[in-house]
């Protein structure tokens, strides 16, 4: 398997929404045989603890589309306008917001970001967190699940030189 | 072709991307070289992505087939 193709990730975000992109690629990939890798910095750090929980939240996003997932199909087409007065301001309106996109994705049959991870971890894929950003956020070891490593740029960059695809999510 | 003999069958329906990818690639591998996995899918990215699936691990897709917006694949593990 010497022409084996390597993925290497860089995941910086942990919203629900950003936190999909590097669990989908990296378990695709593994699932096409290649090698794969997720270097989690910065505010990506969080999609390994052991209870995710991840959010979204339509304020400042504004091409987030804003559906219901419930009542009949015309109704679940309609986008509604928020303004970011009333997203910025309503107390839970994020977790509202999360709560209705976890709706739609499970209605759609796409996984849950867990599901992802445990897939990749199935597959072969290596977390890397970064030791870092631990320091700087304070975050334990413990907080995290199993099977992750810790190191920094140098470590990423080590396997990200001969990799095929490299992304920065 | 849709009664085309398989060793296995795995139901991908109501999954979305990249849920049969890396279910077929589960099944795949507990089956052995030249078996026939049989899969079903209603995401119409599916079609593309198991062409391109196929295509990157070697394992052959021989037939697909759709009928009611139910995509049918057989692939022989190489």
């Amino acid at each position: 398997m010497s022409d084996t193709k390597k993925l290497a990730i860089i995941a910086s975000q942990g919203t629900l929404d950003w936190g999909y992109p590097p669990f989908i690629l990296a378990s695709t990939a593994a699932a096409m045989d290649m090698e794969a890798v997720i270097f989690f910095t910065f505010y990506g750090l969080p999609l390994l603890k052991k209870e995710l929980d991840a959010k979204v939240s339509p304020h400042s996003n504004p091409a987030m589309p804003m559906k219901m997932p419930f009542g009949n199909k015309e109704f679940q087409s309609v986008n509604w306008p928020i303004p970011n007065v009333i997203s910025g301001n309503v107390p839970g309106f994020d977790n509202m917001a999360t709560m209705l996109m976890k709706e739609t994705f499970k209605k759609k049959g796409v996984a849950t970001i867990e599901e992802l991870r445990s897939m990749c971890q199935e597959f072969g894929v290596r977390f890397i967190a970064c030791q870092m950003t631990m320091e700087v956020f304070g975050f334990e070891k413990e907080e995290f699940i199993e099977g992750v490593e810790y190191g920094g740029a140098a470590t990423f960059l080590e396997y990200a030189a001969d990799a095929n695809i490299s992304l920065f999510i | 072709m849709s009664d085309m003999a398989s060793n296995m069958e795995l139901n991908c329906e109501g999954l979305n991307c990249p849920l049969p990818i890396l279910k077929t690639k589960k099944a795949i591998d507990s089956l052995n070289s030249g078996e026939i996995l049989k899969m079903t899918a209603t995401d119409p990215g599916s079609v593309n992505d198991m062409a391109s699936w196929a295509k990157r691990t070697g394992h052959e897709l021989v037939a697909h087939t759709e009928a009611s917006n139910v995509h049918t694949f057989f692939i022989r593990k190489k």
